[in-house]
């Protein structure tokens, strides 16, 4: 096996976003899975980071969103108002990524705090663009690795809305975007695609059963019926991400 | 010549009259030239401080990743203010110090992370354990934030944001509150104005005056120039009112609501100035590690806040090398033309 678990969870993400046109781009791994799919299979995709920058084309990895090779070169750099109120609440952003430190089984987030609010246990940076952006963007994937205490039957803080409560709850509530579509973990693969918008199992890294994923997942799991096996990451993906993307390993 | 000759003191009187009119018209001409000499607002970053800066007030020193002022922040370290309450979107480092040195007593804030590292520890040991003092927190999300500035900037009783519902924000911060559409179905979230009693707020150039010209992550630079009380910006270099006013499209920040103007190179430094120098992306890293540790935090505050005198001698300890190291390189833009209308 010649890859890391980041590497699965970039090319995953990579592929998820085959096709995309306007892409919401967060940093570390989504940083790195949103250049690679810019540079292996969809040079047409425009990064927009919340930064301020629209259809970025950095020429080195930046550690920040913030970083100043997302401006040169970039098509158009906004202010954050702008991008907060124009791009993203005005609809045009197509896919974002998301991460956080506990989700449920309807792929809500947390990334505010674990503990009571008052007196948190671990504060965590909070909602970030993550609220807006999992409310206005057309759709989401999240990218999270898979621990029994990132995956929970309740969360600490309800920070960026998945579906909800499940069933058409995001509907309801009038949000503009469709919510959470992907899960992509280190060691598996899950989507919303029922009626009940639960979370379900399709694909699991080699090595791993669904009886390996269940023991890491706080609730009663659904688990497709045709249970996928991950395919590893190509030649062509692995030497974007170790030659250009991410020469000194920072995110293998 | 008759009439003139047969008038002369009438004449003279007349003169003297028209003399003395043109004199002081040209008189008055100087005045202002000297009046608009008079306007120049620079001042050192300890003067501006000192005049700017009260215990208790409310302090935006913002620039989103790019143009945050460290300078600002290091001098109000070094005069000792107290109970501030602190707003940025992402407090970032910089708060991270000011809170370890005990001048916070709240913050406002969107995200409180160090962008592309980790946690902020110090303001993680103040909200958790209350060390150096307990931190009251008022949270929003980026949107919200942005909204804030821009309500304060406009003078609107609140701004409405797509944001928030179904969320647990609203228990958080009962600030964020929601109001029926008047238009239409259902219900919207509303954030309310934030006017900071005082903004820092870093650029590339300004003139002595005040107009601030910025390029790059323009952030909320502009809105919260708007909204706040009294407005310091510190710039990397003063330029002629000349060089503004041949590319008024690039002046974010208008003379008319600046106080201040300090000029401090490298002022933002570990963070950047878009085409001047890079982000000190291996400080970002260190303060990542050190600021876990609270003795290693206080010791880095002794040494490189207490210790230095100024921004000067800050850089001066930093050294050329590392300071060479963040060199930005060179893309320069085409030049437009706005023409000439005479």
């Amino acid at each position: 096996m010649d890859y890391t678990p980041s590497e699965l969870m970039i090319v995953n993400a990579s592929r998820a976003l085959r096709g995309s046109r306007v892409v919401f781009v967060g940093v570390g791994l989504p940083n790195i899975a949103c250049n690679l799919a810019r540079r292996d299979h969809t040079p047409s995709i425009e990064l927009v980071y919340e930064s301020g920058v629209f259809g970025a084309q950095p020429a080195r990895l930046p550690l920040s969103i913030g970083d100043p090779t997302l401006v040169s070169r970039a098509s158009s750099v906004t202010s954050i108002s702008d991008l907060f109120m124009l791009y993203l609440q005005g609809g045009l952003v197509d896919v974002a990524l998301l991460g956080g430190a506990q989700i449920d089984k309807y792929g809500n987030l947390n990334s505010t705090l674990i503990g009571d609010y008052a007196h948190p246990k671990i504060r965590l940076p909070g909602s970030g663009g993550a609220c807006e952006i999992a409310i206005n963007a057309k759709r989401f994937l999240v990218i999270m690795r898979l621990k029994r205490r990132a995956f929970v039957e309740n969360l600490d803080f309800l920070t960026s809305p998945g579906h909800l409560d499940g069933g058409n709850a995001r509907e309801k509530m009038g949000y503009p975007g469709a919510g959470p579509q992907l899960v992509i973990t280190d060691r598996a693969l899950f989507n919303f695609d029922n009626d009940d918008h639960e979370m379900t199992l399709i694909e699991v890294a080699a090595g791993e059963t669904a009886d390996s994923i269940r023991a890491d997942v706080s609730w009663p799991l659904r688990v497709a019926d045709h249970l996928k096996v991950m395919e590893g990451p190509t030649a062509v993906e692995s030497a974007i991400i170790r030659e250009q993307l991410d020469p000194d390993g920072l995110y293998r | 010549m008759k009439f003139i000759k047969s008038c002369p003191q009438f004449i003279e009187k007349v003169l003297n009259v028209l003399k003395f009119t043109i004199k002081k018209y040209v008189y008055m001409e100087a005045i202002q030239d000297i009046m608009a000499t008079n306007n120049n607002k620079i001042i050192t970053m300890k003067e501006a401080v000192e005049q700017y800066v009260h215990d208790g007030d409310s302090v935006a020193i913002e620039g989103f990743t790019a143009f945050i002022s460290f300078a600002a922040a290091h001098e109000i370290i070094r005069q000792k203010r107290q109970e501030l309450t602190l707003i940025r979107m992402t407090p970032d480092l910089i708060y991270d110090q000011m809170v370890a040195a005990g001048c916070a007593k709240k913050m406002v804030f969107s995200y409180l992370g160090n962008p592309g590292v980790g946690s902020l520890y110090a303001i993680r040991r103040a909200v958790e354990k209350g060390i150096p003092k307990p931190l009251e927190v008022e949270e929003y999300s980026h949107f919200g934030m942005v909204g804030r500035y821009i309500a304060g900037g406009s003078k609107l009783p609140f701004f409405p944001l797509q944001s928030y519902k179904g969320t647990d924000l609203p228990k958080a911060n009962p600030l964020i509150k929601t109001v029926k559409n008047p238009y239409g179905d259902g219900e919207i979230a509303v954030v309310p104005p934030i006017n900071p009693d005082v903004a820092f707020l870093h650029a590339q150039r300004a003139d002595a005056q005040g107009n601030v010209q910025i390029w790059g992550l323009l952030g909320m630079q502009k809105e919260v120039a708007f909204a706040s009380k009294k407005v310091v910006v510190i710039v990397e270099e003063i330029v002629d009112e000349e060089i503004i006013r041949r590319d008024p499209n690039r002046t974010l920040i208008p003379s008319i609501v600046v106080d201040a103007v300090v000029v401090e190179p490298y002022g933002a430094h570990p963070s950047y100035v878009q085409g001047y120098y890079d982000r000190d992306n291996a400080f970002y890293l260190d303060w990542g590690k050190r600021s876990r540790d609270l003795e290693a935090t206080e010791a880095w505050l002794d040494e490189w806040v207490y210790s230095v005198a100024d921004r000067k001698a800050y850089l001066a300890k930093l050294g050329k090398e590392r300071i060479d190291s963040l060199d930005a390189g060179e893309m320069m833009a085409e030049a437009v033309n706005y023409g000439r209308y005479e």
